[in-house]
């Protein structure tokens, strides 16, 4: 029996002690936090604000352009596509990339005022099975509107990138099971362009297009 | 006493479903929570909610208070003033004698599974850890992003015996050998201060107070202190009511321990006399239900601090789905992104204009307290407290890994 049984998880946020006043020391602590924290600054505000706004920037563009007043580079820093990576030092790389390249052709550093330093966080991820198995595509749809926001996010966002899997776990899962063209969909889509409740009910939406057909 | 079920209206019940699995992961465990007072202040009022909540939850949670003397007092008061930065000296028989108080209680107490020490009164019973047969926590409910040196060091020398600190803001982390977590706080939905009211208990508190709800009222509470800056929230009343027609409340307790109160409550009550539209409110401890009518009456709430700890005010207000104009200090930042959740204001003259614009447009005003409501449903209320608390726990019990499966 095929069986998707939907896991959730719980994020300890941890405190590193370490804080970045210029680019140039939060390139240093880019290059030197572990990897959890470089997850933490590319997904936090997703997950605490997750009605706002479609368009999460990470904590990097969110400082540099409100505390730094740096807007060109806040940009740049906003619009790496986190999709496109399959792990979390290929997404380190290219903020180090870029911030290497700032660093480069810029002479003046900026100094943000005291106070409002950038403090380097990482996050302890507990995760664990719901009571929640589905066995076809209609009890799938059934559970994923009661699920919470988190088991949502664990099986996007935490299987893909962080635990590497290469897709999402829904799509493997629709792969399983026959609905090829309803996994190939969900794996196109960009979920960092979404809210996570308006995820939730695109991929509810998508539920109901090929449990039809 | 309120069930933990209770949230689930406000939270979803796959919320609750969560915290009841969680806690299953503490199934044995003993907590014992270990602060200074039973009752007033911070702690003891969280504490107060959140141990009930978590024996509901099947967590064997206790709640003990070390005793200490009116000298041990006076030099944890002075501690507390070391960490929010003002300069104080510790004398070596002053913190002889806290040491003592620490070490006649830790005789008397028996310890457990999970200590958890909140503050820095009981810090040093960790002197009378054992091996490894208890696990050790060291809360810090206290603002100390710039303390005073000598009082830190000698905290040190305690904190680095914990297994974990827990801070309430990314500002107070410090350079520490054991692992930092951060914790913020939380208000609570269904506490007096925060539940619905019906339309006539708001319209009867508005009415003793003698405010007009025809016409827009902007409203900070807090209490009369320069660190709160109410004269330059008279300032900017000032500036916006040339173009729209406002009332101010200015609504807050007394604080007995600053000396500056009274002063500060003077000046403000002089620099509103003149004007029928000022009301300065001196409400009395336990007016919860007070505040509570005043924030969801109000048509903008103001919280213009020039320093903050963590601002819960500014919850509260959100909470209650109000516009709120803050300053962009402490924790407010947390709470509230500007142009989303609420403005961030840096100046009398841009909360003057913030005013302004919400008052004038007014659909805009309610977009922001809806965003702003939603955030503080999602991370800043009593059961996100309570997962952090159990999350906590057992990270205590398990590797360090950044993925742990319970």
């Amino acid at each position: 029996m095929n069986e998707f049984y939907f896991y959730t998880k719980l994020d300890q946020t941890i405190l590193l002690g370490r804080k970045a006043k210029t680019i140039p020391e939060l390139l240093d602590g880019i290059q030197t936090v572990p990897e959890a924290s470089i997850y933490f600054h590319t997904h936090r505000y997703l997950q605490q604000h997750h009605y706002l706004s479609p368009e999460p920037p990470n904590d990097f563009a969110y400082w540099t352009t409100g505390v730094l007043n740096d807007a060109e580079l806040g940009e740049q820093l906003s619009s790496i596509d986190i999709i496109r990576f399959e792990s979390i030092q290929r997404l380190r790389q290219e903020f180090i990339a870029l911030l290497r390249e700032y660093n480069e052709r810029t002479e003046k550093i900026r100094e943000c005022p005291p106070g409002q330093e950038f403090h380097f966080m990482s996050t302890q991820t507990f995760a664990f099975q719901t009571p929640y198995t589905a066995r076809s595509l209609g009890e799938f749809r059934s559970i994923l509107k009661r699920v919470s926001i988190s088991s949502l996010y664990y099986h996007i966002y935490d299987a893909k990138l962080r635990l590497q899997k290469g897709e999402n776990d829904f799509s493997r899962w629709f792969r399983d099971l026959g609905f090829i063209e309803l996994a190939e969909e969900l794996a196109r889509l960009d979920p960092y362009t979404y809210t996570l409740e308006g995820l939730r009910n695109k991929i509810l939406a998508l539920g109901e297009k090929y449990d039809k057909n | 006493m309120i069930r933990i079920e209770e949230y689930a209206s406000i939270v979803g019940q796959a919320t609750i479903d969560e915290l009841f699995l969680l806690a299953r992961s503490l199934e044995g465990k003993v907590v014992q929570n270990i602060n200074s007072t039973a009752v007033g202040g911070g702690v003891a009022e969280i504490l107060t909610r959140i141990v009930p909540l978590l024996k509901q939850l099947g967590v064997d949670a206790h709640w003990d208070v070390i005793k200490g003397d009116e000298r041990f007092f006076v030099t944890t008061k002075k501690m507390h003033n070391g960490l929010h930065g003002t300069p104080v000296t510790l004398t070596k028989d002053e913190l002889d004698a806290f040491i003592e108080i620490n070490r006649v209680n830790a005789q008397e107490l028996s310890f457990r599974d999970i200590v958890f020490i909140h503050d820095p009164q009981p810090i040093a019973l960790v002197e009378r850890r054992e091996g490894g047969r208890s696990h050790w926590i060291w809360r810090c409910h206290i603002d100390f992003s710039n303390p005073i040196e000598s009082v830190w060091q000698f905290l040190e020398g305690y904190i680095h015996r914990y297994d974990v600190s827990v801070f309430s803001a990314p500002a107070f982390a410090r350079s520490l050998e054991g692992k930092q977590v951060l914790i913020s706080p939380s208000i609570d939905p269904l506490s007096d201060k925060n539940r619905e009211l019906p339309e006539n208990v708001i319209e009867n508190i508005f009415k003793s107070f003698g405010i007009d709800r025809s016409r827009p009222i902007i409203t900070q509470i807090s209490r009369f202190d320069y660190l709160k800056d109410p004269l330059g929230v008279i300032q900017a009343y000032r500036m916006a009511k040339k173009n729209v027609d406002i009332q101010l409340v200015l609504a807050g307790g007394g604080a007995t321990d600053d000396p500056e109160g009274p002063m500060v409550m003077q000046q403000v009550q002089d620099a509103a006399a003149k004007d029928e539209d000022i009301h300065v409110l001196f409400l009395p401890p336990a007016s919860d239900i007070e505040i509570n009518a005043l924030q969801r009456g109000s048509t903008v709430v103001l919280q213009k601090s020039l320093k903050e700890g963590f601002g819960l005010t500014v919850s509260e207000a959100l909470w209650k789905g109000r516009p709120v104009i803050a300053s962009a200090v402490g924790g407010i930042p947390l709470q509230i992104s500007h142009k989303y959740s609420g403005i961030l204001t840096r100046s009398v003259q841009g909360t003057a204009h913030a005013i302004k614009q919400l008052i004038n447009e007014p659909e805009y005003a309610r977009k922001l307290g809806i965003n702003g409501r939603e955030h503080i449903k999602n991370n800043f209320l009593i059961t996100r407290h309570i997962k952090d608390y159990l999350l906590l726990f057992i990270s205590l019990f398990k590797n360090g890994r950044d993925i742990v499966y319970l």
